[in-house]
């Protein structure tokens, strides 16, 4: 990296400030649009902190495959299950809390013996990295890197065959679209919207 | 200065972030979004680790890409899964998914 020390110390504050604070809202906030968003926004954020740590490619790779590809797979698949959850009760439940102290202690626990390992820390040297992730890839990497493709490959034809119709239903008289997916029924405060804006 | 320590510190709340979604959460595309939030977490450390335990041979980053293909693909097939379970059973909410129980 070529930043001065301030600037990279002040931009890691900020984004993991960015992806903690993301990944807060991705899990706690209630509808699942802005869940999806803000997780983009976590692995933009994710990506800045590779770049600080000098894995360019990587950072490129994160951009490219989760914001561009996952996060929006994410957001169809919100589109296409259009169901809203009932609520659960007001109030802390006890599955929240005994999961929320179960994740307090493994933080804990981690913090404690990231402290207490000896890391035999090297200085890092800020190399090209696309050239050398290349010569891996084709060298000792190589085997590896086909079965990655199978896997992508299997994961395709798999997510089809998923994902597909195995029959088309015959259309009941009276009765919904037979392609239609269901949705759920239009809340009443829509409907004040729509009307107040006409 | 940043140090090794910080960037673990910053991996290792976001893991404990994603467990409390993926444990907590109904909705099924929740807990995959968590399961994305676990899987980065995994990756800094193994950038961070690259960086400062493995400057020369930087394998950190080599597990990295593979971690991030392998995510893309769990992502395609686990959404899938939940459209076809939203066909079968016309709900998402994850405590009604208990078709292997019992």
């Amino acid at each position: 990296m070529g930043l001065s020390e301030g600037v990279q110390v002040v931009s890691f504050l900020i984004l993991s400030a960015m992806v903690l604070g993301g990944a807060v809202g991705v899990v706690l906030l209630r509808s699942m649009v802005h869940s999806a968003f803000l997780l983009g926004f976590v692995f933009v954020g994710v990506a800045g902190l590779y770049v600080l740590l000098n894995a360019d490619f990587v950072a490129a790779a994160q951009v490219l495959i989760y914001v561009g590809a996952v996060n929006v797979l994410i957001l169809f698949a919100i589109m296409l299950v259009n169901k809203r959850i009932p609520p659960s009760k007001p109030g802390i439940s006890a599955r929240n809390s005994i999961t929320g102290i179960v994740c307090l202690g493994l933080f804990a626990l981690l913090a404690v013996s990231i402290y207490q390992v000896p890391w035999n820390i090297q200085t890092p040297i800020p190399m090209n990295t696309v050239i050398e992730i290349g010569k891996r890839f084709f060298s000792e990497f190589l085997l590896p890197f086909e079965i990655v493709s199978v896997l992508l490959l299997l994961a395709m034809v798999g997510a089809i065959i998923l994902a597909q119709r195995e029959f088309i239903p015959d259309r009941v008289a009276g009765g919904p679209e037979p392609l239609a997916l269901p949705e759920r029924p239009r809340e009443e405060e829509d409907e004040a919207v729509t009307i107040a804006k006409r | 200065m940043l140090t090794l320590n910080a960037f673990l510190l910053v991996g290792a709340a976001l893991f404990c972030i994603g467990f409390y979604g993926l444990v907590t959460s109904r909705n099924a595309v929740r807990v995959l979004m968590s399961i994305e939030l676990l899987l980065n977490a995994v990756n800094i450390n193994l950038i961070a680790f690259s960086n400062f335990l493995d400057p020369i041979n930087i394998r950190g980053q080599l597990f990295a890409i593979f971690v991030i293909s392998v995510a893309a693909a769990e992502a395609a097939v686990g959404l899938a899964i939940v459209l076809a379970i939203y066909r079968n059973r016309d709900t998402i909410d994850m405590d009604n998914f208990n078709l292997l129980k019992w």
